[in-house]
């Protein structure tokens, strides 16, 4: 695999350079200091995979995917674990190494970008549409730095419980440091409704509604004045 | 301090390389002192957010020297000088001043 390091810290660069140097499938190209003369090589050449710390004065690592159509494979390398949620939404994202790296997590990285590299080979073969069918019912939440599955209609109610969410499905529930309008962009509309500042709901898991309330499985969700009438037009009611 | 610095990173990572030893210690004798002057003048001069970046970046080496507790107080101080706490300079200086003295060693 061809690569390029990006980092601000020469330390960074010579230790990532060495790492690589003793994986025989790593190939550095070069080594930037910062993202905007990385940019540059881009629009000119390309690679399979990149080092990034995120990091860097001006222009962070972040900054620098977004500026990128067709991200290659991305290795974030920090020395900072709290960026590590925000990564996960990166799907060039492969891994996050925090430094100072050691070479058996180096390797583990390594692998990942080679399976995720023969996944999205085996991905462009299959049928489109079934990808995104099961994609659409799938969401993936990180916990512990493990990224945990979830079945989108199995969900029943999510609530805000300050710098998390808790996530109650019809078996467990997960609480995940995200908010209630990350989550919502990734709902369904025709599924969900958020009918209080601190609760959305599966509304085809309704039990019944009694005032402002509605119940779902044995919890009473509060329904505020101002949402009342969209969840009312959502029902089908005789 | 209970914790002092040493090189078991840098010659695990070298695999036996002197000369790759030899470049990195050289590399970092050359950036240490410049970041740790960066973020006293910050620090000094009430630049907190700044001083907060330098403290990130110095992170990676006390880690780099074998410091556990030592890094997790650069976390913790990191964090404290967002919020404009500076209660851990002296622990944090502690460590800095360590490291220079060892780099003379080595």
């Amino acid at each position: 695999m061809n690569c390029i390091i990006i980092d601000d810290e020469e330390t960074a660069r010579i230790i990532i350079q060495q790492l690589c140097s003793q994986v025989d499938k790593l190939n550095v190209i070069q080594d930037f200091p910062n993202a905007i003369q990385a940019i540059k090589f881009l629009n000119k050449e390309k690679v399979d995979l990149i080092f990034l710390d995120i990091h860097m004065p001006d222009f962070t690592g972040f900054d620098f995917i977004d500026t990128l159509k067709n991200p290659p494979k991305i290795i974030l390398t920090t020395s900072d674990k709290k960026f590590a949620l925000e990564a996960f939404e990166y799907d060039c994202i492969v891994d996050y190494l925090v430094k100072p790296i050691t070479l058996p997590r180096f390797i583990k990285a390594i692998q990942k970008a080679e399976s995720a590299t023969v996944l999205a080979k085996v991905e462009t073969k299959t049928e489109p549409s079934l990808n995104s069918s099961s994609e659409e019912n799938e969401l993936y939440i990180n916990i512990d730095r493990r990224l945990i599955k979830i079945n989108i209609p199995t969900i029943n109610v999510i609530e805000a419980k300050g710098d998390y969410i808790l996530i109650k499905t019809e078996k467990q529930n997960y609480t995940v440091h995200s908010t209630l309008k990350k989550i919502e962009e990734k709902l369904p509309d025709d599924l969900f409704l958020k009918v209080h500042r601190s609760y959305i709901i599966n509304i085809k898991k309704i039990i019944d509604i009694e005032d402002n309330s509605v119940l779902i499985a044995k919890d009473v969700i509060p329904v505020s004045r101002s949402n009342r009438p969209e969840l009312m037009k959502r029902l089908n009611m005789l | 301090m209970t914790e002092t610095p040493n090189i078991s990173y840098i010659k695990e990572l070298a695999s036996g390389s002197d000369t790759f030893e030899e470049k990195l210690i050289g590399i970092v004798k050359r950036e240490f002192p410049e970041e740790k002057n960066e973020f006293l003048n910050n620090y000094t001069t009430k630049e907190y957010d700044k001083a907060a970046e330098n403290v990130h970046k110095l992170k990676h080496k006390i880690g780099m020297f074998g410091f556990e507790k030592g890094y997790q107080t650069a976390i913790d101080f990191e964090e404290g000088l967002k919020n404009n706490d500076s209660s851990l300079y002296s622990k944090f200086v502690l460590i800095l001043e360590s490291i220079e003295q060892f780099l003379n060693t080595i």
